[in-house]
């Protein structure tokens, strides 16, 4: 089968985390630091905190959930923060946006845990990335199941996860290319179904190979005949 | 001046069968764009000292890559060494009375070294206090130097940060193991966590015979419970903390506690720590406190493989390492909430945190009822490690940071 359509390039993606001068000692605190801190910084506590912890799907969602179930104690707002499902966000605006209204509604409500002091304090950090050429392209399905099978964890969820920031849609590249580039639509939607909060990232990109061989089957000529 | 010699070449490509092909392929794609770029690593030893132990991988491992990178080691006496021993304690929060002459020392051991050293590579690095000076060379070149500060500098004394500050703010960023160790400095601040390499004999897969033999010699029965602490003796790792808990949990599990540390003979503080272990255990043959040799790499590795449970009890923390150790082992872990240990034990996901010699009991209890849990969190543990706090991992993020410093991101 051949099927025609732009190149996907596959790249390759690294981060430096750099130490910000913000930090929160308590919910009060964490709250000012969410409404002050860079968008790198929201992207790193979330985007980049989900795909480093990916192989955790019970329950990890964020650094800010996270700190504010160990450190601050208080386990209903941070079942509220890890709700937030970072798919749903095309922007980091938006994002904050949520997470700011979320710990406000909270302190407002408990104003007697706001500025109660936490075990440790909370660090806001940055995410500084790089892409790199990975040096190959995709132009079939064939060959984009070889770049996906050989790209590393942070390659992976650069594309599958942190690409809607790029494509400020609730998609993601792989999809983007097989609805943009190849017409295959519902296959597109079926791999943007996968749940990356309840799999691992091996698992999700096993799930994914499986629907992209799923379709190559398909194509095939004794499929054709 | 003759660079650090390396004994063997480390082929990356055994390390595939640990992080997998493809991020090696990636760890490759990364460093094209800075083949035979210079980098030289600068630090006070070359043997001895977590520093040196993780450049005698990192350096082959950067060459394997395509890096022309050196390793030098600066050269003092003793009075050098005293100073900046000094230095050390009192940027760990010591109080110190510095004399001025102190810093004569310092300064003229750098000018010293300024005359021995090349210092002319496109990245130089530069590690913890004791080089710090060395940014002098830098004049106007455009070398990009970083400073990697392994120690915690949240609560320094300040005679000497304020001594050392001015050549700290002259560097292009300065890395730290955590964010609570950083200053409010005016240059970029990165983090690094410190790293294991899953090839070396402390951490590389061991033949049971192996493990059997090392059970035997220090008389642990492999049959019951073993819970282990590795540490050096010194009280800010709590052995006789250890012990309390390990006693409370004996009320309700027939367990054994290993205690493991290097050699206290040269250390007078450390033999007496040893001292007050030895006391604190005295009476109970199901407690082996083990005075190891300086370095025992296989026989740690063992003691880890062996143990039921790793402690990690202590008071006050670098990063504490020994925990990815043991994570990267399968280990479950019962470690304080302190220092670098909260990143790598991550409460009820990759290990229990305690903060008190009943809480870490209690931890440890809860594991030996629930084997099931103890897997899980042993198996996720690794993962953690594999992710986050191998080698390979700072291998790239030294990477990234030489292409971001050259402005070549994005190809």
């Amino acid at each position: 089968m051949e099927l025609d359509g732009t190149r996907f390039e596959f790249f390759t993606v690294a981060y430096l985390t750099r130490i910000g001068n913000l930090s929160a000692g308590t919910l009060a605190e964490l709250l000012a630091g969410l409404e002050q801190c860079s968008d790198a910084s929201i992207f790193h506590h979330t985007f980049q905190t989900l795909s480093s912890h990916h192989f955790l799907t019970e329950g990890f969602s964020n650094d800010f959930a996270q700190w504010v179930l160990a450190d601050a104690n208080r386990d209903a707002l941070a079942e509220q923060l890890a709700a937030l499902d970072i798919r749903d966000y095309p922007s980091i605006a938006a994002l904050r946006e949520d997470l700011c209204r979320v710990v406000r509604a909270f302190c407002e409500e408990h104003p007697e845990f706001a500025r109660q002091s936490a075990l440790e304090r909370f660090y806001f950090c940055e995410s500084v990335e790089v892409t790199v050429p990975f040096g190959f392209a995709a132009a079939n399905l064939d060959e984009f199941r070889d770049g996906i099978s050989r790209l590393s964890h942070a390659s992976f969820f650069f594309n599958f996860i942190s690409s809607r920031l790029r494509l400020h849609l609730r998609t993601n590249d792989f999809s983007h290319w097989l609805a943009n580039g190849l017409g295959l639509m519902p296959l597109a939607d079926n791999i943007n179904r996968i749940d990356i909060y309840t799999n691992t990232l091996d698992s999700a990109r096993a799930k994914l190979l499986r629907l992209l061989d799923r379709e190559r089957r398909k194509h095939e000529p004794s499929a054709d005949r | 001046m003759n660079p650090v010699q390396i004994a063997s070449r480390i082929p990356l490509d055994d390390y595939a069968a640990v992080i997998g092909a493809g991020e090696l392929e990636e760890l490759r794609a990364l460093a094209k764009p800075l083949h035979g770029r210079s980098v030289e690593m600068v630090n006070s030893t070359a043997v001895g000292g977590g520093v040196a132990e993780i450049l005698n991988r990192f350096v082959p491992l950067s060459e394997e890559l395509g890096l022309r990178i050196r390793w030098d080691v600066m050269t003092g006496g003793e009075d050098f060494f005293a100073v900046t021993k000094a230095f050390h304690n009192a940027l760990h929060g010591e109080p110190y009375h510095p004399d001025p002459r102190d810093f004569d020392v310092f300064r003229a051991y750098t000018d010293l070294n300024l005359r021995r050293l090349s210092l002319d590579s496109e990245f130089v690095v530069i590690h913890d206090p004791q080089p710090a000076g060395l940014i002098a060379a830098r004049k106007n070149s455009s070398a990009h130097w970083i400073w990697r500060c392994h120690i915690d500098l949240s609560h320094p004394d300040p005679a000497v940060w304020d001594f050392l500050e001015p050549f700290v703010s002259k560097y292009d960023g300065a890395i730290f193991s955590s964010p609570e160790f950083a200053r409010q400095l005016s240059i970029p601040q990165y983090l690094f966590h410190p790293a294991i390499d899953p090839l070396s004999e402390k951490n590389r897969e061991l033949p049971p015979e192996f493990i059997a033999d090392v059970l035997s010699r220090y008389q642990i029965d492999p049959l019951r419970p073993i819970l282990t602490q590795i540490s050096r003796f010194d009280r800010l790792k709590d052995p006789v903390g250890v012990i309390r808990a390990y006693r409370i949990v004996k009320r309700y599990f027939d367990c054994q506690l290993v205690l493991a540390g290097g050699s206290a003979s040269d250390d007078p503080e450390g033999a007496e720590v040893l001292k007050e272990v030895q006391h604190a255990a005295a009476g109970d043959p199901d407690i082996k406190v083990l005075e190891l040799p300086a370095w025992a790499p296989l026989e740690v590795n063992a003691l880890q493989r062996a143990s039921t449970i790793v402690i990690q009890k202590s008071l006050r923390e670098g990063f504490g390492l020994t925990v990815s150790e043991a994570l990267w082992k399968k280990k479950p872990v019962v470690a304080s909430a302190v220092g670098g240990i909260p990143t790598q034990v991550i409460h009820k996901h990759t290990g229990l945190l305690a903060h008190s010699v009943e809480g870490t009991a209690y931890q440890i209890r809860f594991l030996l009822s629930h084997p099931e849990i103890a897997a899980r969190l042993g198996e996720r543990g690794h993962a953690h490690v594999k992710e986050n706090f191998l080698i390979t991992q700072k291998l790239k993020r030294y990477l990234t940071l030489f292409l971001t410093l050259a402005g070549n991101s994005g190809g």
